[in-house]
């Protein structure tokens, strides 16, 4: 009943949201994100002894159950939810949007849709708030997005389309395959895939990578992404690539890896190289960007593709990494988009030619866009470091063949992620100051949203243990 | 003896706590609070670290102390601790570091009393001695790690310290990418310890190690050790990563005694003495490393001749006494390697501070040819400046002396051909050395005449450090007095058991004899030479080899050009086209047919409810159809 809550507060918040005139909105979404973090904080501590779970009767004609489950990795991701989206509201207090019921209204929806998808044990309720997570997000960015907001979003709209449709005839084309009545259940759904012919897995199996790929997004299906993050509100950034791209990394593995394993077993080796391309093309990208927004999410292809490279690893310290860095990643870069929206409010551009000088006007700012880039670059006693050291090690114990090469060249993007990291703060914070809109550092609300991304890198690099502990479990469980 | 060994944690603590205090409160910290905050920090840290010495040397001192804090990482059977170990080595590297560290604090107080960053400073040197302090104490590699990157984080920001000038913010960017290069290495090596033997703490590795040399073929040795090495050169700035240091120079002076100079660019010979139980199952790697170390040495060596910068001359200077550290480590001297790292840590901390006086009274200036004739004015610099000089060129009764003749004699025994290389690359050591003592301190002043009005002898807060040192500069080296000179090296002997050299040789004690004679006349003669040649300073434009020297082999544009300038094309490159044109183009084909397809389509939409309806009606017959011979 419990994990019913997580969905059913963004949800109905949300479309209240819709009807409420005003500022109220923004109160409005505040309260509901700091209730949705408070169940899922509870979920994630009750979590230490045994799952969650939640079963009512749905559609029993097609074989589908409303059930849900918490295990360790899917309360880490919905605490994860929630603390994004409460910092997300903190931040935009003082943030005046148009029509803002109705934004808010969207995101809580968007919020609701993510927290099924990090819940659903049954294949088509997956699907459904699969769809429900991204809806929000197309009308969020064609209304509210930057100039060449249209066709960025249809470029978004077309990506995911396709991909939510292949995935969708998957997940039918095995809800056939079990035993018996036709059943959506996730165990049910293991069962038949992994007990189909290896020939048929291996074509399944691109049924549903491509759809968690584009989410992730592997190269070369990431396209959309930059364009994406670049033409977004701030806000729906920070959705789209703390929590979204979550998505696509937890479906395949929650969703991929059990349920064709030999499908796996054929195509891993081409998913990790595919994977380590990204890292080095992404890194070489991101140096030469000159719009903020467009650096942080080639970065942020980069940090996936090490992710994504380990899921096809088999390593079960890998696994443990993944589910970390998940966690990690996602709030290192709420951090950064909330950097880069205070830098654009206050110099009127992302344009980093066109910046300078923060640490002579905002010493705050510059602080915090210290600590969080390098928390994005890894350094040890940060949140990044302990997923990255993990990961590492996953990828070079890893069964894939030449995975001492695989290591080195992902271990590239080690080096080019300081590159381009050092770069932004060296062209943003230092040297001359550059004409700003507003003289201000760091204000009250911006303050504790920044505040609680800082202590929490801090705190998850120099003890983990909470989280290493929260996803021990499961991480042991998919890498069998 | 008192029980030290287990309050070890109080030692990164104190720093810890200052680093704190003055970083959160650095609005409102008063300059000169900020400086004592700091300053007693790291004199707490050498009181705990002088305890834990006396109880380390004690010889009822038996093995290492293990200090466990708490479980860092755990994920199934890989548990990584966050502990401590305490040691003859680890005790060692804790009095240079926070001795060392606590002078020049308070030379700092006074040399940055009039910089309105003051606080912030203390805030990053404080951070920087925590750092260097997990680095020497962690119990396995990964706490070493945490330290590694944490002195190259301090390293960044104390370097663009004056963030506005983009040559300082460029030369720490370059110090912070160059090391995390090496840092690869490092990562690299520590995933091929704990693949291969399931742990990263030095005791079980180390046991495992003297237990399973059949088990794991040599080839695994070597690896693991050339990028531990790897590691190293970034750090200690060797061949072929060594050109970040000299840039890293635009730092404040008292950093580059501390960091660049006395503990930081020290780590990568830490790690290896650390290791040297794994170096001595990969000679390969060791003549890897004597031939990278001797071949530095040689050539910051001749790159220091030509230099016209105070700080610089210093910077090549010290890349080429790493490099000799290195030689020593490369034939298996690890404990020479170690004693060097402390005299150096002595003379090197005193010349720069020194030169940081002198900078203070020429009102900034760093070039030695506006220089000249300083001795008459600051008497206490010249004098101490003249002792460093003294021990780096290795003029017997001063420190130098002993650490360098015992890394030529092990050199010899090793192969007589490194001890005449290592000859060289010493004599060209105490030649650069005078010329710059001679062009700063003797003959009359070459700067302005409002330089020579400003003209002073430094406060005492900084001249007080510059005369400790001179005396450690002098003293530091007879506890490691060889026994050809009749001494015992009580060096050797408290490093024992920890270290234990690879391949000693014996030489007799008239060999012995001709190698120091050889090595001081040698040195002596370079002095004549030096000041005799700087007597007359001609600054004529340098041509051919000297020009070559002037810029330093054009090693940093042969880089841009092989490295930088590729890499920035290829980035280019892929943005323009593998991206935009390539990847997106191939999406936006597929999104135009589609929105084609759907322009066609669109027109079945006509907004008739006629059309409408009668396709409903259409599609109901079809399906009641389908459904009526289904179910036949």
């Amino acid at each position: 009943m419990i994990l019913l809550l997580l969905i059913l507060i963004p949800l109905i918040t949300g479309a209240m949201s819709f009807a409420v005139k005003g500022e109220g909105a923004k109160a409005l979404a505040l309260i509901s994100s700091i209730l949705t973090l408070a169940v899922s904080a509870y979920v994630s501590a009750a979590n230490f002894s045994a799952p969650i779970t939640y079963n009512h009767e749905w559609i029993p004609v097609l074989g589908t159950q409303f059930s849900l489950l918490a295990d360790g990795m899917s309360s880490m991701l919905c605490l994860l939810t929630g603390i994004v989206v409460m910092v997300v509201m903190i931040a935009g207090v003082n943030k005046s949007v148009e029509n803002p019921g109705a934004f808010y209204g969207f995101l809580l929806l968007s919020q609701a849709g993510l927290m099924g998808v990090f819940l659903a044990s049954d294949a088509l309720v997956f699907y459904m708030f699969w769809e429900l997570a991204l809806i929000p997000v197309y009308f969020l960015c064609s209304t509210w997005g930057g100039e060449k907001r249209i066709a960025v979003t249809f470029k978004f709209f077309i990506y995911t389309f396709v991909g939510s449709l292949m995935m969708l005839a998957g997940l039918i084309y095995l809800s056939t395959q079990s035993q018996g009545m036709s059943s959506y259940s996730w165990s049910d759904i293991v069962r038949a895939g992994s007990s189909l012919p290896p020939q048929t897995q291996q074509w399944v199996f691109w049924l549903m990578f491509i759809a968690f790929a584009i989410k992730m997004p592997i190269f070369p299906f990431h396209t959309w992404q930059p364009d994406t993050y670049e033409q977004s509100p701030t806000p729906v950034t920070i959705i789209l690539s703390a929590l979204m791209v979550k998505m696509g990394l937890y479906a395949v593995l929650r969703w991929l890896l059990p349920v064709v394993p030999a499908g796996v077993a054929y195509w891993s080796d081409t998913v990790v190289v595919l994977s380590v391309i990204g890292i080095v093309y992404a890194s070489c990208i991101a140096i030469v960007q000159t719009d903020m927004k467009r650096l942080i999410a080639y970065s942020s292809i980069a940090h996936m593709g090490l992710m994504s490279a380990v899921a096809f690893s088999h390593s079960s310290v890998g696994m443990h990494g993944i589910m970390v860095q998940m966690f990690n990643h996602g709030i290192t870069i709420t951090g950064m988009w909330l950097m880069v929206s205070m830098v654009e409010n206050r110099w009127g551009t992302r344009d980093m030619t066109k910046l300078g000088g923060m640490a002579s006007v905002a010493p705050n700012m510059a602080i915090a866009l210290v600590i969080i880039s390098l928390a994005s670059i890894a350094l040890p006693l940060t949140n990044g470091f302990i997923g990255e050291f993990m990961l590492f090690n996953g990828l070079f114990s890893g069964t894939e063949s030449n995975h001492v090469t695989v290591m080195v060249v992902a271990g590239l993007g080690v080096i080019l992620g300081a590159v381009y990291t050092l770069n932004m703060i060296q062209k943003t914070a230092y040297g001359a100051t550059a004409k700003m809109l507003i003289t201000k550092d760091i204000s009250v609300n911006e303050f504790v949203g920044v505040a609680i991304i800082i202590i929490l890198i801090i705190f998850l690099g120099v003890y983990p243990k909470p989280l290493l502990d929260l996803t021990s479990g499961i991480a042991a469980m998919i890498v069998k | 003896m008192g029980n030290f060994s287990q309050l070890v944690y109080l030692v990164p603590l104190f720093p810890l706590i200052g680093f704190l205090i003055n970083g959160l409160l650095w609005k409102r910290m008063p300059k000169n609070l900020g400086g004592i905050i700091g300053t007693l920090a790291i004199l707490c840290s050498f009181a705990v670290s002088l305890g834990i010495f006396f109880e380390v040397k004690d010889p009822a001192f038996h093995g290492p102390v293990i200090v466990h804090l708490f479980d860092f990482i755990q994920s199934g059977k890989l548990i990584i601790p966050f502990a401590f170990q305490v040691d003859a080595l680890s005790a060692l590297f804790l009095l240079i570091i926070t001795g060392v560290g606590f002078l020049i604090h308070v030379y700092s107080t006074s040399y940055m009393h009039h910089d309105e960053g003051m606080v912030k400073y203390f805030a990053y040197l404080n951070l920087f001695v925590f750092s260097m302090l997990l680095l020497v104490l962690g119990a396995n590699y990964l706490i070493m790690f945490i330290g590694w990157e944490g002195v190259g984080l301090c390293s960044y920001l104390l370097i663009g310290f004056w963030f506005k000038n983009r040559d300082y913010t460029n030369a720490a960017k370059k110090a912070f990418v160059m090391n995390r290069i090496g840092d690869l290495g490092f990562l690299v090596g520590m995933l091929l310890i704990l693949l291969t033997f399931g742990t990263l703490s030095y005791q079980d590795f180390f046991g495992q190690l003297h237990g399973s040399q059949t088990i794991v073929p040599t080839s695994t040795y070597n690896w693991i050790a050339l990028c531990l090495f790897i590691g190293a050169t970034g750090k200690s700035a060797q061949i072929p990563l060594y050109t970040w240091l000299p840039d890293a120079m635009a730092g404040p002076t008292p950093v580059s005694a501390l960091i660049h100079a006395a503990t930081m660019v020290t780590a990568g010979i830490y790690m290896i003495a650390r290791s040297g139980a794994l170096y001595s199952l990969a000679p390969m790697i060791l003549h890897v490393v004597a031939i990278i170390g001797l071949a530095t040495a040689i050539l910051a060596a001749t790159i220091a001749i030509k230099q016209y910068d105070i700080k610089k001359v210093l910077a090549y200077s010290t890349v080429s006494q790493l490099g000799f550290m290195f030689l020593a480590l490369g034939v298996g001297a690890y404990t020479t390697a170690v004693f060097h790292v402390m005299t150096h840590a002595f003379f090197k901390a005193l010349l720069f501070l020194g030169s940081g006086s002198v900078i203070h009274a020429m009102g900034g200036e760093q070039d030695i040819r506006k220089m000249g004739g300083l001795g008459k004015y600051m008497r206490i610099t010249q004098a101490t400046f003249l002792i460093g000089c003294l021990a780096i060129s290795g003029i017997p009764g001063f420190s130098g002396f002993f650490s360098k003749d015992a890394i030529l004699t092990d050199a010899f025994a090793h192969d007589p051909i490194l001890y005449y290389l290592g000859i060289g690359a010493a004599m060209m050591t105490a030649f650069y050395m005078f010329r710059l003592y001679f062009l700063t301190f003797n003959g009359s002043f070459r700067g302005t005449e409002d330089q020579r009005h400003h003209l002073h002898e430094s406060p005492y807060a900084m001249t007080i450090p510059l005369m400790i040192l001179a005396v450690l500069s002098i003293v530091g080296g007879y506890v490691g007095i060889p026994e050809v000179l009749g001494g015992h090296n009580l060096f050797n002997t408290y490093l024992s058991n920890v270290v234990t050299n690879f391949g000693e040789h014996h030489l007799s004690e008239s060999t012995e004899w001709i190698l120091m004679t050889v090595s001081v006349v040698a040195a002596v003669i370079m002095i004549v030479v030096a000041y005799v040649v700087n007597k007359k300073p001609d600054f004529a434009e340098n041509k051919g080899f000297a020009k070559l020297l002037e810029n330093k082999w054009y090693v940093d544009e042969i880089y841009d050009a092989i490295i930088i300038r590729p890499m920035e094309g290829l980035s280019n490159l892929l943005d323009k086209f593998a991206e935009k044109k390539g990847i997106d183009g191939v999406v936006n084909g597929v999104g135009k047919t589609v929105r084609w397809g759907g322009d066609r389509l669109r027109l079945l939409q006509s907004g008739q409810v006629g059309f409408y309806i009668f396709i409903m009606v259409l599609g109901i017959v079809v399906l009641f159809t389908l459904s009526f011979f289904w179910i036949r």
